[in-house]
């Protein structure tokens, strides 16, 4: 015979009937590394407690023991789905900050690798929130798609996931002919390709039984949660930042914000289809309205590094110095705050920055829409099916690297 | 109306209140003192439509200099979705050594976790919050990293992680793989 040992699971007094279940960090429904504790009565959940942290990376601290220019590598890590967002979100916040022009074809270029990245976050999201709902078929007919920017993201810049691809002042490399011609191919093909999602999951039964009805937020409760995106135009409130903050060309574009009515999960659902379909003809307009000229702006800081001479200079310190003090001689830097946000396809990213005239931002602090949606959940999660929540993480569409930073 | 204009009408509601009202590349805020800001809030939200919180932290000025700035400032991002107008509240946190401000949670539940935030990494605490726990960082996590008193580099590692290293010895203990291999043969036998 064999000793057995077991481990000590403590029960506080008064809470024997509830059962404690502790879904996640590594649940796949979960989309990262979130942890909620649920406390539960049969199978409704009573209290539920969203743990995040896991994929602390402190940001905000390193931010500020980096140049502006080093920062930009950070943002790729926030929201990975989508890294060409955070890359414009955060070089708009910083221009605002030094005061930087940007160039005409730098802000066009912008607005096209934003929508391009809108539209490869919101494909994984439909592919991703359709399998945790039970339809498998969507997730490979949307990679398919996927796949197609990815490559065209990889012959931009060189990289699928973590781009870099934006400057301070502009961006990075000019487009080709071939990437116009291939992306020009996938502007047509891609409404026949939404009509073939919505073929399969529009009006399954399955895909109804899950989404309509479940987890409504009225507008007065989105407001309250804070929530931001397509989450809260779900329920019908006119907020696009795209629209009541335009940055890089976006006031020169035409297209249209999709509101929904009821706020329930298959609004937000509806919400993000329509929202793919505008990003389309964003991305039409982009390709037909693109201006000749310089991908970064005449008055751009001039970031390229110093040489290091052969001499026994660490190369670490050099560069440093050589970065702050390039800048330092236009004297850009003055003392004071900005907030910026920028409409990603999560919600509103918000950079708020703190100069003290010096060549490392004072202080910065990233609004990451991921973080409060998760917040949110507390409120979402009361009183519902534990498969339902499931169901609600997805169509609040979070991602942890954004929401712990 | 524009956002000098509703700056000035909170400066005239409370005027004992706003320090000094800046700009800086178009944007304006007001800087305040802490001991109404809930009822600035309210003010705002109610009067001028600014139901949309755009952002909530904290900065710590330990070496910063300016005229009104105490050690720790939160900061509130209010924009009006109705008027496309927003203003930006900066009030100074007077007690360096226990800094503590009302919490905005009764006008919006989704500054909960903003506070927490502002919490666990500056150390500022909010009156009447119902649920101020670090959010971020680990429950036992000593000190406050954004503070600049903060190193960014150390040589000491969390406490926790010893408590961590002593579970994972506890669950080796069960030897799940033996077990499955035990109870494949009895079923074959």
């Amino acid at each position: 015979m064999t000793e057995t040992t077991t481990l000590s699971v403590p029960v506080t007094q008064g809470d024997e009937d509830k059962y404690k279940l502790r879904m996640g960090p590594q649940h796949p429904a979960t989309h990262g590394v979130l942890r909620v504790d649920l406390e539960l009565d049969g199978e409704t959940i009573l209290d539920c407690y969203p743990q995040v942290g896991y994929l602390h990376r402190g940001f905000e601290k390193l931010a500020e023991n980096r140049t502006y220019a080093q920062n930009l590598v950070l943002t790729d890590r926030l929201d990975y789905m989508a890294a060409m967002a955070n890359n414009v979100g955060y070089c708009e916040a910083v221009e605002k900050l030094l005061d930087i022009n940007v160039s005409e074809r730098a802000k066009f270029l912008r607005v096209m690798v934003c929508e391009m990245a809108r539209l490869t976050s919101h494909l994984l999201w439909l592919a991703t929130h359709a399998l945790d709902i039970g339809a498998m078929t969507v997730f490979l007919y949307a990679f398919r798609e996927r796949e197609t920017l990815m490559e065209l993201f990889a012959e931009l810049c060189g990289s699928r996931l973590t781009n870099t691809y934006t400057r301070l002042g502009g961006v990075r490399q000019d487009v080709t002919h071939e990437i116009m011609m291939k992306l020009d191919r996938f502007v047509n093909e891609f409404p026949a390709c939404i009509a073939e999602y919505e073929t399969l999951i529009d009006t399954n039964r399955i895909w109804l039984k899950r989404t309509v009805g479940i987890a409504p937020v009225s507008a007065e409760m989105g407001l309250d949660l804070c929530l931001t995106g397509a989450s809260l135009r779900g329920s019908g409130v006119d907020y696009d930042v795209r629209k009541h903050m335009p940055y890089a060309a976006y006031d020169q574009l035409d297209f249209e914000v999709p509101l929904g009515e009821t706020g329930d999960i298959y609004a937000r659902y509806r919400i993000r289809m329509e929202e793919m379909l505008q990003s389309n003809i964003i991305l039409r307009q982009c390709i037909e309205k693109m201006p000749p000229g310089s991908i970064v702006g005449d008055d751009a800081p001039d970031l390229i590094m110093p040489t290091i001479p052969q001499k026994k200079v660490t190369p670490d310190t050099s560069a440093h110095q050589g970065l702050i003090k390039l800048i330092d001689d236009r004297n850009v830097y003055m003392e004071g705050d900005v907030y910026v946000a920028t409409e990603v396809p999560k919600g509103e990213l918000g950079f708020y920055f703190v100069s003290d005239s010096k060549g490392k931002p004072y202080r910065m602090h990233i609004r990451s829409p991921s973080f409060i949606h998760i917040g949110a959940l507390q409120t979402l999660g009361k009183g519902v099916m534990v498969a339902d929540l499931i169901a609600i993480i997805g169509t609040l569409d979070v991602v942890l690297g954004e929401c712990d930073r | 109306m524009e956002s000098i204009r509703i700056a000035e009408d909170l400066e005239k509601h409370f005027p004992d209140s706003i320090l000094e009202i800046q700009v800086h590349r178009g944007q304006f805020s007001a800087i305040v003192a802490q001991e109404f800001i809930l009822e600035m809030c309210q003010f705002l939200k109610e009067k001028h439509k600014m139901n949309h919180l755009n952002c909530l932290t904290g900065v710590d000025n330990l070496t910063r200099k300016g005229k009104h700035f105490e050690r720790f400032e939160v900061i509130y991002q209010l924009y009006s979705i109705e008027h496309r107008v927003g203003l930006r509240l900066k009030a100074q946190v007077k007690d360096s050594d226990n800094p503590c401000i009302d919490s905005i949670t009764s006008l919006w539940t989704g500054a909960d976790w903003l506070e927490r935030e502002a919490f666990d990494l500056l150390g500022i605490s909010f009156n009447n919050h119902p649920n101020l726990k670090r959010v971020l960082t680990p429950d036992d996590w000593e000190g406050h990293p954004l503070q600049k008193t903060y190193k960014l580099k150390g040589n000491t590692e969390w406490s926790g992680f010893t408590d961590l290293k002593e579970k994972f010895k506890q669950l080796s203990q069960f030897d799940f793989q033996n077990t499955h291999v035990q109870e494949g043969t009895q079923a074959n036998d």
